[in-house]
């Protein structure tokens, strides 16, 4: 560890979010060279601006964090809600904006009569839901690929993010309740944002300025 | 308590007698216990155990027992009120929780102390100036953070949520997410006033002196003004003892049917989780019909070791390379000579391969010798 000034560690989402984040990081004053060009490196640093940043799969992202890997990161708040990591969300970011929902066939109607069969990659999310609304269901977990559960009867509804409904409606199902709006945030580890505190507390403050409403 | 300088002992050993030593200082007693516990204890208190299954078996006469998942609650049953007086006792103990990660039970070592009885300022005082020695003993760089959950308690009195948003509520502070506070607040419609007040407590982290300050702006009522008045003299109390690795983090929040009073938390730096969890806890004396207050905290000294990085020395100091005719007794007496002058030896035929040892030596003609790693290759 560099005993100068202490590095911070930031685990960004691979793909277009991280990269919507990185430029967020950049205006804010923690710019890093070559780390948009097309390579196959995943660590870049800056020691001048005292950042480090990797690439990591999006939904490892929390893991990084929770585990002190990497001292801040960028997860969406459906990986936050699902795992449920012991880590501070410090800010919205207001970017990669979608919604958690549950979709089904249109004209959709509950039987209330039996077990509703939810297909999801987010089995808390869905859990936690059809749980506080008291209604009993089935957990079909799948990786990808969710719409085709509902056509295939393989589930009556899914549980999933919905960003502008165009494969729901190419698939004629339609979000038939808003379960949590999702976007980006910024996230810490407990104990990084103790013995680095001010260092995150000035980035935090200089992304806050950033983010656009 | 003499140790033999000699000993190599090793780092997870001289963290324990270090802390033995600084607890029996001051007064602490050895308190020393059973694996088993009835099974009972833990069902009426299940929620102090924050969740997580207990092994349980049937004892030969039918009784239900379980591997005890925590000390505190064995120690709470076998105390005695005595009035004006406090009982302290230190334990070193395994206890048996299912992990978070791979959901599997796990064995976790313990190190903490409790102090039981009539508390004041003094007591409390004390046992955070001990958390903080504590983690002094273990590491250069350590933060203590600091609570009291009369400010939240106070807070929430005011504020008045629904069970549900409550729990809600303390998630988000938990989380120090002030834009999800800010949300919540303002869904309820509630004064603006609480939710600054919800804000600041979620995000205000610092030294003593300066949270302090902001927090004497904020009470609500007297139970939070109670509250910060008793921080304000523990705080005193630890900066005149020129600690200056102790913060205020209101974040912190424990079950609230369990705890009272100051709650705080202890972080090594390099280890990513929290080591050191104590806090006042009156209300469970309370429910096990104790009329004491009491409070106490524990070190999870596995994490410790597993962050240990000091493992990369050597096996031992010497290794001496003999050969198959050489006469035992005198081999011995060779090794005897290096172990009375302060070494680590281990005797062998060959070099192993992953021993890592400071010096080669050989026995050759009955005689000590230094020898090269070449001349064995």
């Amino acid at each position: 560890m560099n005993s100068s000034k202490p590095m911070i560690n930031v685990a960004l989402p691979k793909g277009r979010l991280g990269e919507k984040v990185y430029d967020l990081f950049e205006t804010a004053g923690y710019p890093c060279e070559g780390i948009k060009e097309d390579s196959r490196k995943l660590i870049f640093e800056n020691p001048q601006a005292g950042i480090r940043y990797f690439w990591v799969k999006p939904s490892d992202v929390a893991i990084y964090v929770e585990r002190g890997a990497a001292d801040i990161g960028v997860a969406g708040k459906d990986i936050l809600l699902e795992y449920q990591p012991d880590i501070y969300e410090l800010l919205d970011l207001n970017m990669g904006k979608c919604r958690m929902a549950v979709a089904g066939p249109k004209n959709f109607r509950d039987n209330t009569g039996r077990t509703l069969r939810v297909a999801t990659k987010f089995s808390n999310i869905a859990l936690d839901y059809y749980t506080s609304r008291c209604r009993e269901i089935d957990i079909i977990k799948l990786q990808g690929s969710i719409e085709i559960a509902p056509i295939l009867g393989l589930s009556d509804v899914i549980v999933d993010i919905v960003e502008t409904g165009t494969t729901l409606y190419e698939n004629n199902l339609e979000v038939l309740e808003t379960i949590v709006p999702i976007s980006a945030r910024l996230i810490s580890n407990k104990v990084s944002f103790k013995f680095k505190n001010r260092e995150i507390e000035s980035l935090v403050k200089k992304i806050r300025k950033n983010i656009k409403e | 308590m003499k140790l033999n300088k000699n000993i190599n002992l090793k780092q997870e050993d001289i963290n324990i007698l270090n802390l033995r030593h600084l607890y029996e200082q001051y007064g602490f007693v050895h308190y020393k216990m059973n694996k088993f516990e009835e099974y009972d204890l833990y069902v009426t208190n299940k929620d102090f155990l924050a969740g997580g299954s207990i092994i349980t078996f049937t004892d030969t006469n039918g009784k239900l027992l379980a591997l005890k998942p925590d000390v505190t609650l064995s120690i709470v049953k076998n105390f005695q009120d005595c009035p004006d007086t406090v009982q302290k006792v230190y334990y070193n103990e395994n206890i048996y929780r299912t992990s978070k990660s791979t959901n599997t039970y796990k064995e976790i070592m313990q190190m903490g102390l409790e102090c039981m009885g009539d508390l004041d300022i003094y007591h409390i005082s004390e046992v955070l100036i001990l958390a903080a020695k504590s983690l002094a003993a273990l590491t250069d760089s350590y933060i203590l953070d600091i609570s009291h959950m009369g400010i939240l308690q106070g807070f929430l009195q005011e504020v008045k949520l629904s069970p549900k948003n409550e729990d809600k509520f303390l998630t988000l502070l938990r989380e120090k997410n002030s834009h999800g506070i800010h949300a919540l607040f303002d869904s309820l419609r509630l004064p603006e006033e609480y939710r600054e007040t919800a804000i600041t407590l979620a995000t205000t982290y610092g030294s003593m002196t300066n949270v302090l300050k902001t927090l004497r702006s904020i009470s609500l009522n007297e139970t939070m003004d109670q509250a910060i008045e008793e921080l304000e003299t523990i705080c005193d109390v630890l900066t005149m003892q020129g600690f200056t690795s102790i913060y205020l983090d209101f974040s912190i929040v424990n079950d609230m049917s369990y705890y009272n009073g100051v709650l705080f938390r202890g972080y090594i730096n390099g280890i990513p989780t929290g080591v050191l969890s104590g806090g006042q806890y009156d209300v469970l004396m309370d429910k096990m019909g104790k009329k004491s207050g009491a409070i106490g905290f524990a070190i999870y000294m596995d994490l410790i070791e597993d962050y240990d990085t000091s493992l990369e020395g050597y096996d031992v100091d010497i290794l001496l390379l003999y050969q198959k005719t050489a006469a035992p007794d005198k081999l011995f007496e060779a090794v005897q000579d290096l172990t009375a002058a302060g070494y680590t030896v281990q005797a062998q035929r060959q070099i192993p391969k992953k021993l890592r040892y400071r010096k080669l030596m050989k026995f050759e003609g009955g005689t000590l010798k230094e020898a090269y790693e070449h001349e064995f290759q």
